[in-house]
């Protein structure tokens, strides 16, 4: 699905990552966890096409059989991939039901399928609000607007469940959680996961990937996958903390 | 009859325009609006029409208009037999108003001058109001319209003879909202000036809809000014809709006095128009008032809006709030001036004041400057400008979810005029101003060749709009 092959990014002019290599197929879950300022939000804003910051100088993003940097941020959300924001951004005077309603619509557009019924549309809300245990007094608000730290976390977990994409990229979607939120927002996740789409997590702490359970585990440092595993690798890391690794480079 | 060639300024033939014609000007007046329409060609002899040199017209350049020719009337510019009908109709889905229409200034009606209605409102003509109810026009008229604030007020307060005149006795709440519509359509460049008097007594309720539209594309200057008393505990819900043409200046002068527990809403929409001044006085003339100035402006190619505010807080414990939005495209151009006055004994004053503008292009322009003047020590002020481009965050987010750019940018500018349209409290009216406001900013709406709210496309759906009540 995903073929990231010698990636190398910079940030003016300050290469962030260097030389990174991976392979997501359908069906897996990824985490990517490092220590602060390794590239993994950087990874993760490349991957969805933020422009204006990130140059990327060498390698190549493959998204299925497709050179996805080659993509406006827009096409690439709706061949699929999904960005949950580690700092969800705030839309005053956008209602959710707006923005969701819109985007879906662009997408099946986009895809040669119709627009979305009213009817169908209501139902899709209900499911993934339910998912998440988000109000209806919610989704009438303006995106993100006066939310909390759960709900804006919460609000990207149902934009998931709305837009179904084939690979969910979670930037730190833990960050910021209590253990109830965690729990709600990891069960949906782990409910979305299906034989045909991905998910890469990325996230600090090994906490998260209790209740979202990785096939597998990098570890990101310098701009580069330094060691990859299975889940064991999550508490190894938990345990010793990252400075072995370092060592190990 | 045609004034201002190249040779004469505009300023003098206007003076001797008055001093020919003043059987026809003085007809139906008291000796008091004699005296008070000499006190004013007086004040305009002195002063002239306002020039950039002034602080609050240093942004607005008036010459073009000053210098175009224009044909000026002292008597209605069309036969009584006109079908209004015909030039023009007022299509809000659902909005139901008492609709009263000035042809280029002139009151027209089918169903005479004046009507008083059962609970003994009475709207019409300015001009007949003042051969039937010349006391009431003679305590009112040119009372709270002072000459000093411009060149304009003073030589409309000396030249107007017709308007709307609106009447709402003591404890009367009017339910149906009525809408004033000032058409303007004529087959000569003209120069119009109208004044409307509105009266509320005490404990009395009305909205009022001030619709000002141009039916063709002829070259227009429309002086209006617009005197608003609010009684003792009464409301007032105003809203200014216009959608004039690229040709047109419109000078829109509207003073409001409150007095005491009093409230206003005042909403200036602007849609399109070539150049537009906006000119708020708000006078809060007795204790626990509360005023809230608003306006949106969405105007591209060389489109210009003005919007002044002046807020006097003369009495304690009243509240002002402004808030004043534009988007502006091309090489579009908007002014905002706030100026807020607390005066000595005016305590417990809490007055706000905020402008914000979204410009599109590196071309357009915005001066935004706020005045607090403030001489009592026990108050709340505040103000802020901002003018800005899209928040590139935001775009990111939307497009990530699989919005295009174009439909990205639109939900953001539409968020960003919908905190002013939100509080638009007669409902039809909000909706289709929402409405228009997503037409105007996806470039489907321009001059109508019917009304500001009528637009041709109306039956089309909005497409990033579901309204979950309809649902």
């Amino acid at each position: 699905m995903l073929s990231i092959k010698n990636l190398h990014v910079s940030i003016e002019g300050k290469e962030i990552i260097r030389g990174l290599e991976l392979e997501v197929k359908a069906g897996e879950v990824h985490a990517i966890m490092g220590p602060n300022g390794t590239g993994k939000s950087t990874l993760a804003g490349v991957i969805a096409g933020r422009d204006g910051i990130y140059e990327v100088t060498e390698g190549e993003v493959c998204y299925n059989g497709k050179d996805l940097l080659e993509l406006p941020i827009e096409d690439r959300a709706r061949e699929g991939i999904f960005l949950g924001f580690q700092y969800p951004v705030e839309i005053p005077g956008v209602s959710i039901t707006n923005f969701m309603r819109t985007a879906i619509n662009e997408i099946r557009q986009y895809k040669g399928l119709e627009q979305v019924s009213a009817g169908e549309f209501l139902k899709q809300m209900d499911e993934a609000k339910k998912l998440v245990g988000i109000h209806s007094k919610l989704t009438n608000r303006s995106v993100n607007e006066g939310f909390s730290g759960g709900e804006k976390k919460k609000n990207e977990i149902f934009q998931m469940a709305m837009l179904k994409p084939e690979l969910a990229i979670l930037d730190e979607t833990d960050s910021g959680l209590d253990i109830d939120a965690l729990k709600i927002v990891a069960k949906g996740v782990t409910s979305l996961r299906a034989k045909d789409n991905a998910t890469i997590v990325i996230t600090h702490y090994q906490r998260l990937l209790d209740y979202i359970v990785p096939d597998f585990v990098h570890v990101l440092f310098d701009g580069r996958i330094v060691k990859s595993g299975g889940k064991e690798l999550a508490l190894e890391l938990e345990a010793k903390g990252y400075d072995w690794l370092k060592a190990e480079v | 009859m045609e004034i201002a060639t190249n040779n004469i300024a505009l300023k003098d033939q206007m003076i001797r325009l008055f001093e020919d014609n003043q059987a026809s000007i003085f007809q139906n007046d008291t000796p008091e609006i004699i005296t008070r329409r000499k006190k004013a060609i007086d004040a305009f002899k002195l002063n002239g029409f306002p020039h950039s040199k002034l602080e609050n017209w240093r942004n607005t350049d008036l010459k073009q208009t000053l210098e175009a020719p224009y044909n000026y009337y002292f008597e209605p510019t069309f036969k009584d037999e006109i079908n209004l009908k015909q030039i023009f109709q007022c299509n809000i889905p659902h909005l139901e108003t008492d609709m009263f229409t000035q042809l280029n200034g002139w009151f027209i009606s089918d169903n005479g001058p004046l009507k008083k209605s059962t609970d003994d409102v009475i709207i019409g003509s300015l001009n007949a109001a003042m051969e039937v109810y010349p006391e009431l026009i003679s305590q009112h008229y040119g009372k709270i319209a002072e000459d000093k604030k411009s060149g304009f007020v003073s030589l409309n307060n000396a030249f107007a003879t017709d308007g709307i005149f609106i009447w709402v006795p003591d404890n009367v709440t009017v339910n149906i909202p009525m809408q004033m519509v000032n058409i303007i359509h004529h087959d000569k460049d003209i120069f119009i000036q109208n004044h409307n008097l509105i009266i509320l007594g005490k404990n009395s309720k009305l909205q009022l809809v001030q619709c000002d539209d141009s039916v063709d594309h002829q070259r227009s200057l429309v002086n209006t000014v617009t005197e608003v008393f609010v009684g003792e505990n009464s409301s007032l819900d105003h809203y200014k809709l216009q959608n004039k043409n690229n040709n047109s200046t419109l000078i829109n002068s509207v003073f409001f006095n409150l007095e005491r527990d009093a409230r206003l809403t005042t909403n200036a929409i602007t849609l399109n128009g070539g150049l537009i001044r906006n000119e708020h006085y708000v006078k809060l003339n007795g204790e626990n008032c509360e005023a809230n100035v608003m306006g949106v402006y969405l105007v591209d190619k060389t489109q210009h809006v003005d919007n002044q505010v002046f807020i006097d807080h003369a009495y304690p414990n009243c509240y002002s709030n402004e808030l004043f939005k534009g988007i502006l495209d091309d090489s579009a151009r908007a002014v905002f001036n706030g100026h807020i006055l607390v005066r000595r004994d005016a305590q417990k004053t809490n007055a706000f004041q905020n402008n914000k503008n979204i410009l599109l292009t590196d071309k357009a322009i915005v001066n935004a400057q706020p005045f607090l003047e403030i001489y009592a020590d026990d108050v709340k002020c505040s103000h802020g400008a901002t003018v800005g481009q899209l928040d590139e965050t935001a775009m990111f987010y939307l497009r990530s979810r699989g919005i295009s750019v174009e439909n990205s940018r639109l939900l953001l500018m539409y968020a960003f005029a919908a905190e002013v349209i939100n509080h638009i409290k007669i409902v039809p009216l909000k909706t289709r101003i929402d409405d228009m406001v997503k037409k105007r900013l996806r470039g489907e709406l321009s001059i109508c060749e019917q009304c500001v709210l009528h637009c041709s496309t109306m039956e089309q759906e909005v497409k990033f709009d579901i309204d979950m009540s309809k649902v």
